[in-house]
Parts: C-alpha cells; sequence; structure tokens
C-alpha cells in the first residue's frame, strides 16, 4: 500500500492526537516524528503503536507527523487507520 | 433493560473514553447528527477501535448510524459490526422494508459473531403511522426509541417543554412497543439546563408507560435514573403482592385479595416488573 497524498486525521482537542502524513519514495521507509504532552513517560509506546497500525496496513515508505494530546491507544490506532485511508 | 440511554459524539474520544462513567445504562456512540460529514469515516473507525478495547462495564454498547438514505450507511455497519455492539441505533425507521435492508447489512458484517440488536428510532409521521409492523418484523428488536425532534420538524410543529404536539406520536409508539413486547424509550430533553423541565418531562414520559429516557446531557442520568427507579412505596407493594400469590398457591386457592383489593393477573405482572427495576428479579422475596 502506498501514500499518494497528503492527508491529516484527528484534532489537538485533549485525548486525542493530530496525525499528518505525507508520502514519500520507494524505499525511502517510515519517517517518524512524535510531539506528545506525555513524550516522557508514553513516547515509545506511542511510536510502537503507529509503526504496528502502518505495518498491518502494508505501509512502507511515509513521512508521519504526530502531535499527541494524551490520547489512548485506539485513539492513536483509530487516527493512524484514518490518515492511512485517506491518503491510498 | 435500560432506563437511560446516552448519546455521545463518535468523534469526539473524551467522550468515547469516558461514556460508561456518565452514569447512563446504555451508551448510544452517533455517528449520524453530532458528526461532521467529512469527519463520519474517522468516527466509524474511532468507535469501532473504542469498541474492541475500552471497558464499558455494565454498560449495554449501541450505535446511531446513519440512514438508509446516507449513500454510506452500509459503511457503518460494516465497520461497526467489527466492535462487536450490543446494537444499533437505527435513525429515521419509517419501513419495514428499511429495518429489513439493515439486518440484511448486519447478516453479511457479522461473520458468524452473536446477533447484533436493532433499536429503531421512530421520528417520523410515517414511522409513527407504521411502527408496530416495524417492531414486529425483526427478532433483533428489543427496543424502540423515540425522537421527538425530527418527529415535530417532519408534521410542521412547534416543539414545546409541555409536549402536547407529541402526545399522540408518544402514545402511538408506546401502545405499540407493549403490543410487540419491546421496551419503549423516550425522546431526549433536549434543554441541558433546565432542570425543572426535565423532571417534569420524565415523570410524564414515565406515567404514559416508557421504560426508559434517551438522554444527551450526562447531567440528565441522575434525575432520569431516580424518576424511573421504583420508589419505596410501590417495591413495599410489589413484595406484598409477590408473597400474597406465592402463599395462595402453596394453599391451592384461586383467587386472592390484598388490602381488599382482588389480585389478578396484571397485578401480578406488574409486581414482577416493578421488582426486575429494582434489581429484585424473581419475585420470590420474603
Amino acid at each position: 500500500m502506498k501514500i499518494l497524498r497528503q492527508t491529516r486525521a484527528g484534532s489537538l482537542e485533549s485525548n486525542d492526537l493530530m496525525v499528518v502524513m505525507k508520502p514519500l519514495g520507494d524505499r525511502e521507509g517510515i519517517k517518524l516524528e512524535i510531539n506528545s504532552i506525555v513524550q516522557n513517560q508514553y513516547g515509545d509506546r506511542i511510536r510502537e503503536v503507529v509503526t504496528e497500525v502502518l505495518k498491518r496496513n502494508g505501509i512502507m515508505d511515509a513521512y508521519i507527523m504526530i502531535q499527541d494530546r494524551g490520547a489512548l491507544d485506539c485513539t492513536i490506532k483509530a487516527r493512524v487507520e484514518t490518515a492511512i485511508k485517506r491518503g491510498l | 433493560m435500560p432506563t437511560t440511554m446516552i448519546f455521545v459524539p463518535g468523534n469526539n474520544p473524551a467522550m468515547v473514553q469516558n461514556a460508561g462513567i456518565l452514569g447512563a445504562d446504555s451508551i448510544i456512540f452517533d455517528l449520524e447528527d453530532a458528526v461532521s460529514p467529512d469527519e463520519k469515516d474517522a468516527a466509524r473507525i474511532l468507535v469501532r477501535n473504542a469498541l474492541r478495547s475500552v471497558d464499558y462495564g455494565s454498560c449495554e454498547r449501541t450505535v446511531r448510524i446513519n440512514s438508509v438514505d446516507h449513500p454510506k450507511w452500509k459503511e457503518d455497519i460494516a465497520e461497526i459490526a467489527k466492535g462487536n455492539p450490543d446494537s444499533i441505533v437505527l435513525p429515521k425507521a419509517q419501513r419495514m422494508e428499511t429495518v429489513e435492508m439493515v439486518q440484511g447489512a448486519l447478516e453479511e458484517a457479522e461473520d458468524g459473531q452473536r446477533s447484533i440488536g436493532i433499536i429503531p428510532l421512530i421520528e417520523t409521521a410515517e414511522g409513527v403511522e407504521r411502527v408496530f409492523e416495524i417492531l414486529c418484523c425483526s427478532p433483533r428488536i428489543k427496543t424502540v426509541i423515540f425522537g421527538a425532534e425530527d418527529y415535530t420538524a417532519d408534521i410542521g410543529a412547534k416543539r414545546t417543554k409541555e409536549g402536547s404536539e407529541i402526545l399522540y406520536a408518544r402514545c402511538r409508539i408506546l401502545n405499540a412497543a407493549v403490543a410487540a413486547g419491546v421496551e419503549a424509550i423516550d425522546t431526549p430533553f433536549t434543554d441541558v439546563n433546565d432542570m425543572e423541565g426535565l423532571k417534569e418531562d420524565v415523570k410524564v414520559a414515565k406515567s404514559l408507560g416508557f421504560r426508559g429516557k434517551a438522554l444527551i446531557s450526562p447531567r440528565h442520568c441522575k434525575i432520569a435514573m431516580e424518576i424511573f427507579a421504583p420508589s419505596g412505596e410501590e417495591i413495599e407493594y410489589a413484595l406484598k403482592v409477590i408473597k400474597t400469590i406465592n402463599q395462595a398457591e402453596k394453599e391451592g386457592k384461586g383467587v386472592v385479595a390484598l388490602d381488599g383489593k382482588m389480585i389478578d393477573a396484571p397485578i401480578v405482572a406488574r409486581a414482577r416488573k416493578v421488582l426486575k427495576l429494582a434489581g429484585m428479579e424473581g419475585g420470590n422475596h420474603e
């Protein structure tokens, strides 16, 4: 699966996150930037959840920027999935 | 058997994740009116993920999909079925065929899971006139909700707090529900800040025979639950009825009286309902 256009999903409300996704060329890989209000505590976990959703959807090359406002895993999964679907 | 069903906007993560602690018996995650057209995809994915991972305790989990005249109502069902909710709430249910279409889409989407219920939302003049046939057309229907806002817009009436303009619809839906063996839930009270108005409205709904109330604000939960809960007097009388009838059965008596009034089948049935609502199901309480 390939991201073909720039998309965004989510919001900057509390308990939500904003995902911005942009296409990258073949074999450029995943470039993931995370900015979270709980970066120190949960930064690694957010990275893990985002990577898992990208992998499950077969996304090999994309730039992803996350601005997190304290979202639960299920919200992170939902917003990344929405951004992917909007970008295909 | 819910007495309070609260609407929660389906694209609001804070409300979706906390819906289980708002105090209602049942949650209605809303994909319809509470979600803007360009966020429908995000809402159905968010609700599906939440249904799969958030523990809502003993709350019933339902989802209001978009009505069948929306181009993507089938996508709502396909996505939401993966979260295995207890029921879907079907807005603008106005014909048997509408329910059958939705039932067909659910059968395709369920893939061998447990059967997902359908809760018709009766909110059009045609829906009110056809309510009995709608409620009888699927074994998935155990509850019906009345939606007065769309209904009054449909008939061209002004919505008032006193509610005389919706009395006919309330009574017709309620009668059809009882005849079909379905629980009827009354329309939400839409003024979030008017607690006295809410009390009056819930009392009217209860006096007509509704089993519960749909709500749009967590602030309304406590009042609605208190009014719908059986009173101490009602419970005490119900217990006396059941005790009397049990004693009569043991003694082989056909006809019995309590406080000078004959206890017949409807009185016993009402007593059992009161005890069920009070969480004292079974009726063999001394």
